[in-house]
């Protein structure tokens, strides 16, 4: 050790700690491999490092975890591209653990170095890989060779070629279901790498084996399949080859199958086209939405909107508006809020008429849902709805909804409103706003509930950035400074507070003119923690006003709190004293 | 092996009925000496074999899982191709210990101010991966999964820094920092050290050649079993058994009156498949006692009740399986009905055949087969100890009336086993026309309180929806001189997955036996 240079000694630690007994010690070393491959040069990070790690394949899940991810960006370090091979072992070895994290992240570094291998190398070097997970004696390595088979096709020769769809194949029937689910999964992929002749013939045939397989939870990866394999396919092989097994899917007697094709059907309609859609999908969509499975309708409803934006304003009218209509009255919750929250989606969708007929009917019965997740979902998109029926509509038969939540037995609902308030404020305009909210936006300082208190003085800011200065003088700030004679010093905490958040939204001059007197004044509050609180509040207000008011008015309060009998207020006064100093300082 | 009754059922069966099996002891683990006490943390709670038949566990009262390897099976080479050489292994298992761990804990619930035992309910095996065994644990409350691994004890004999030296050398920038604890609170290294190779440090193109990778020696190996997952607080009432999904991600955990299904993958939730609590606690009679999965169909599940009946669910009609898709159970003889047939017809395990087509269930009398296909009644009961119904008064005022007793399948699906008192255990036929019923003593001597069966010959079968009810002893069992000690239970028992081999639990002792 006498020999190594001082400035060597960090890197020589990093090195030992590979093998510390310390997990967070090799943890790091692995993190910085880089750093240790620099400093031994590509050659022998080729013949000593990389090596090294293959044989290190027994450690903690992080720990190769970990060199999993650094392996995949090591080319440079080994020499680059042309060297990429010799990074091959110690992921194929990674390949096979246990662990999925740690086998997903190794497929995913040797599809990156595959990726930028060059042709000869990945059939010398990647497609023996491949093929020898794809025979590994456990399913943990063929469940991985599963993902590398897209980066080896393209590269490969026609018989390799050949031979690799035949060893995709063989996964697709093997005995451990864990391999068919990956092979499932990863079918798509690899199908994109695969000519058209052999697709239509070896991929489909496949396909076919996976979506009859016994196991549920590989038929549903199939679903997936679907759509990837139809955007592949010319459209008329997709409708005759596809299809069917969409539709059959869409009857399958499990539910998690029937939730799959729920959850994908929009893909699956832009795989098949819209007129196939119109013709054949509408069907299999309704009988999903009317499925007897809570979980299928749900995964249905989501896509609503999205569905009909596919079939146009006649065909949604007629098909799936009474299908919505039933689900809004659903047993389940989760339905309903499902629905709630893609709903507003239909009205660009249906236009005016049918929105205002049909529509508005079920946003009002779910504005009143007893479930405060179906109201909020609804709240939340209202500006689509403003959009196609207009404003005046939509305050007359929504507004009294919205105020009935605002006035609802649970906080946490009328939280939830309040956080809407602002959004609420921008779609519907002031004028709007003035009339029907702006009392509620006062009432909600004096709510009985914390965060209620807060969130509302949060709220208030948020509006004086919506509307301006101006209009925040008007109607925000006189009542707000109003209500500093509120007998209650909780109330008068909460004012103190609002007036912090809104001082930076009105600007130096109307801070000065208006709020900073209120705060003076506080800072004669009998109760102590109104006047820490004041003392809080001038700190803030520091870097508003001009550096001669900081002098003149604020820092003579802040000395006298500074004097106060009450310990915190004279901590907090002094704290802002401090604060004046450095403005002072730097100012 | 009874004489008398083997031979002529020879004669009167057809020749498809094997003979009944001559049973033999082959080992016992963990043997009493007389006198001996035996320690309640000692007590088997469990006992498993894993799907090659290659290795058993058991798992004790004293949170303990123990794991015992088959010997008679040559180690090079795969077993399979060896079997495919030469089918009939001459030798019947021979198992060795191979390793131990503690698996649970005892524990304190300080929310519900409730002590969690550490006594092992069920143990499970999973698929074998990488030469590593997996297993799942559970007792009453939290689910484990454990792997057990064969791992290189490395020693590292060369590095690059001598740490005698380095933390002798206190101004040495190291990454050990000298301090004992070189990691920050939070779990993070510290940096510090790096910082000496600033920007400007220029690495060679060749790298350094003083530097040198640490060099591991690695001789020993040794097992070690680490817990991979911990899958808790799902239950609020007791675990009774765990069963594993043949989708190979999935298992199911089921309580009192929950049964939840778990990711293998994921420990941090789970969904609720089937609860049958009332809303009012007050309206509940009927809990669940037991529950598996069907070996082959990954959507086919079976529960057992405290009121007799075992309902079948299909997973795929529903994510909330309360609904079951069959329901088995028998229909009381009306006039017999006692103060006991509630208490004595509660199930106290369920077992699938190895093909899924037949359902065990035991209660507390008898072993019941049922076929899934038939929801009418039993395919065949088998009272495992009626002697015992005179005295039911004594077995509820001892409690002995709640003991839950196993019940076991060959792999061929030709017999049945379930556990008794005095440390016996029967086995039986129930292929059609067979009419084995062997009584056997958990002992070096197993025959040794052989019961006399009945030598009257079993009828012959004409359908299979008739029910038939063997092995009924004569009421002079007793008269034999056998007094029947109701402390020394037989509770737990397993057949091996394909060849003639029984591993039963007596107390703390471990009795394996072949045919």
């Amino acid at each position: 050790m006498a020999m190594l240079d001082e400035p060597l000694y960090p890197i020589a630690i990093l090195i030992d700690e590979l093998k510390n007994e310390d997990i967070q010690l090799r943890l790091n070393s692995i993190r910085r491999l880089s750093t240790i491959a620099r400093a031994l040069g590509e050659e022998r990070t080729r013949k000593e490092l990389i090596p090294f790690l293959s044989e290190n394949n027994d450690d903690d899940d992080e720990v190769l975890l970990a060199m999993a991810e650094e392996l995949g960006v090591f080319i440079p370090y080994v020499g680059g591209v042309e060297f990429a091979h010799v990074l091959l072992p110690p992921l194929e070895t990674l390949c096979s653990v246990e662990e999925t994290c740690v086998r997903d992240k190794a497929v995913e570094s040797l599809c990156r170095i595959g990726s930028q291998m060059k042709e000869s190398d990945i059939v010398d070097w990647f497609v023996p890989l491949v093929k020898r997970l794809a025979a590994g004696e456990w399913f943990t390595a063929r469940v991985s060779s599963c993902g590398l088979f897209h980066i080896a096709y393209p590269s490969s020769p026609d018989m390799l070629k050949a031979e690799l769809r035949s060893i995709y194949g063989q996964l697709c029937q093997d005995d451990m279901p864990m391999v068919r689910r990956s092979a499932a999964s990863n079918l798509g992929k690899f199908a994109s790498t695969v000519e058209q002749s052999h697709l239509k013939t070896d991929v489909m045939s496949m396909f076919e084996d996976l979506t009859q397989d016994d196991q549920d939870s590989v038929r549903l990866l199939a679903v997936e399949g679907c759509a990837a394999l139809g955007k592949l396919l010319e459209p008329q092989e997709c409708v005759s080859h596809i299809l069917p097994v969409i539709i059959n899917f869409s009857q399958d007697k499990s539910w998690r199958v029937r939730y799959m094709v729920a959850n994908q059907l929009y893909e699956l309609s832009e795989a098949v086209g819209p007129e196939t859609t119109r013709s054949d999908l509408v069907p299999a969509y309704v009988r999903l939405l009317r499925d007897n499975e809570a979980e299928v309708r749900i995964a249905a409803a989501g896509k609503v909107t999205k569905f009909c934006q596919i079939l146009g304003p006649a065909l949604a009218i007629q098909h799936i508006l009474p299908c919505v209509k039933e689900l809004s009255s659903d047993s389940s919750q989760h339905v309903r809020s499902a629905l709630a929250s893609v709903i507003m989606g239909m009205a660009p969708v249906l236009g005016k008429d049918a929105t205002i007929e049909q529509l508005l009917p079920i946003f009002l019965s779910l504005l009143k849902d007893e479930f405060p997740d179906v109201r909020l979902n609804i709240i939340s998109k209202l500006d689509q709805v403003n959009q196609v029926i207009g404003i005046d509509l939509l305050s007359q038969s929504l507004l009294p909804a919205i105020v009935e939540l605002a006035e609802d037995r649970h906080w946490r609902v009328r939280l939830a409103i309040i956080e809407y308030i602002p959004l609420l404020a921008s779609q519907l305009g002031v004028r709007f706003f003035d009339d029907k909210l702006g009392a509620l936006c006062m009432q909600w300082l004096e709510d009985k509930v914390f965060s209620i208190r807060d969130a509302a003085a949060n709220n208030l800011k948020r509006l004086a950035e919506e509307f301006g200065p101006e209009w925040a003088m008007q109607h925000i700030v006189p009542q707000v400074l109003d209500k500093m004679n509120n007998p209650h010093y909780l109330y008068r905490m909460t004012f103190l507070h609002a007036i912090a958040l809104l001082s930076p939204v009105m600007g130096s001059d109307i801070t000065y003119q208006r709020l900073l007197p209120v705060v003076i004044n506080a800072s004669k509050d009998r109760v102590p923690n109104i006047k820490f609180n004041v003392a809080k509040v001038l700190q803030s207000l520091l870097p508003i006003v001009d550096s001669s008011v900081v002098e003149k008015t604020i820092r003579p309060c802040l000395v006298e709190l500074s004097e106060d009998p009450d310990v915190d207020v004279r901590y907090f006064a002094h704290q802002a004293i401090q604060s004046c100093d450095q403005l002072m300082i730097s100012g | 092996m009874n004489g008398k009754g083997g031979g002529e059922e020879g004669v009167t069966a057809t020749s498809s009925v094997s003979p009944p099996l001559d049973w033999k002891f082959s080992q016992v683990f963990g043997e009493r000496t007389a006198g001996e006490e035996v320690q309640e943390v000692d007590i088997i709670s469990a006992i498993e074999f894993d799907k090659s038949g290659d290795h058993l566990a058991t798992g004790d009262r004293g949170g303990r899982v123990v794991l015992f390897e088959r010997t008679d099976v040559k180690e090079h080479g795969s077993r399979r191709e060896l079997e495919k050489q030469d089918y009939s292994i001459s030798r019947h298992p021979e198992f060795r210990y191979k390793t131990e761990f503690q698996s649970h804990e005892p524990e304190f619930d300080y929310l519900k101010s409730l002590e969690i035992e550490e006594k092992i309910n069920k143990i499970r095996w999973c698929q074998t991966s990488n030469g590593a065994l997996f297993l799942l644990s559970t007792n009453d409350k939290t689910i484990k999964f454990w792997k057990v691994q064969e791992k290189k004890v490395k020693k590292v004999s060369e590095m690059n820094v001598d740490s005698s030296q380095a933390s002798a050398n206190g101004n040495i920038p190291s990454s050990c920092s000298a301090s004992p604890r070189p990691c920050l609170p939070n779990g993070g290294c510290s940096e510090r050290p790096y910082k000496y190779l600033s920007s400007d440090f220029k690495f060679p193109p060749g790298g350094f050649p003083t530097l040198r990778l640490p060099v591991v020696a690695s001789e020993d190996t040794s097992l070690i079993a680490r817990c991979r997952r911990v899958y808790a607080h799902a239950h609020d009432y007791h675990i009774n058994s765990i069963s594993k999904n043949s989708d190979g991600e999935t298992f199911i955990s089921a309580d009192d009156l929950r049964i939840n299904l778990w990711n293998l993958e994921i420990s941090n939730q789970s969904f609720n498949i089937v609860d049958v609590k009332p809303a009012n606690m007050e309206d509940l009679t009927e809990v669940i006692t037991s529950a598996e999965f069907h070996p082959m169909q990954c959507n086919t599940l079976a529960y057992c009740s405290s009121k007799g009946s075992i309902r079948l669910v299909d997973l795929r009609q529903s994510a909330l399986c309360d609904n079951h898709s069959k329901l088995f159970e028998e229909h009381e003889t009306p006039g017999t009905r006692s103060f006991f047939t509630e208490i004595i017809a509660s199930i106290s395990d369920i077992k699938f055949s190895k093909n899924g087509r037949h359902i065990l269930s035991r209660d507390y009398m008898t072993l019941k087969l049922w076929d899934i296909n038939m929801d009418s009644g039993p395919v065949a009961t088998f009272q495992v100890h009626e002697y015992l119904r005179p005295r039911l008064c004594d077995l509820y005022e001892n409690d002995s009336i709640f003991d839950k007793f196993e019940c076991c399948l060959s792999g061929d699906g030709l017999r049945i086993a379930t556990g008794s008192y005095s440390n016996l255990f029967r086995v039986f036929g129930c292929a059609s026309g067979s009419s084995e019923a062997t009584t056997l003593e958990a002992s070096k001597n197993p025959m040794r309180r052989q019961v006399q069966t009945p030598a009257r010959p079993a009828r012959s079968l004409s359908s299979l929806t008739r029910v038939v009810r063997r092995g009924s002893e004569s009421p002079g069992a007793d008269a034999n001189g056998n007094s029947h000690d109701f402390t020394t239970k037989l509770l737990h028992l397993a057949w091996h997955p394909n060849e003639n081999s029984i591993a039963c639990a007596a107390a703390n002792s471990l009795y394996m036996y072949y045919a």
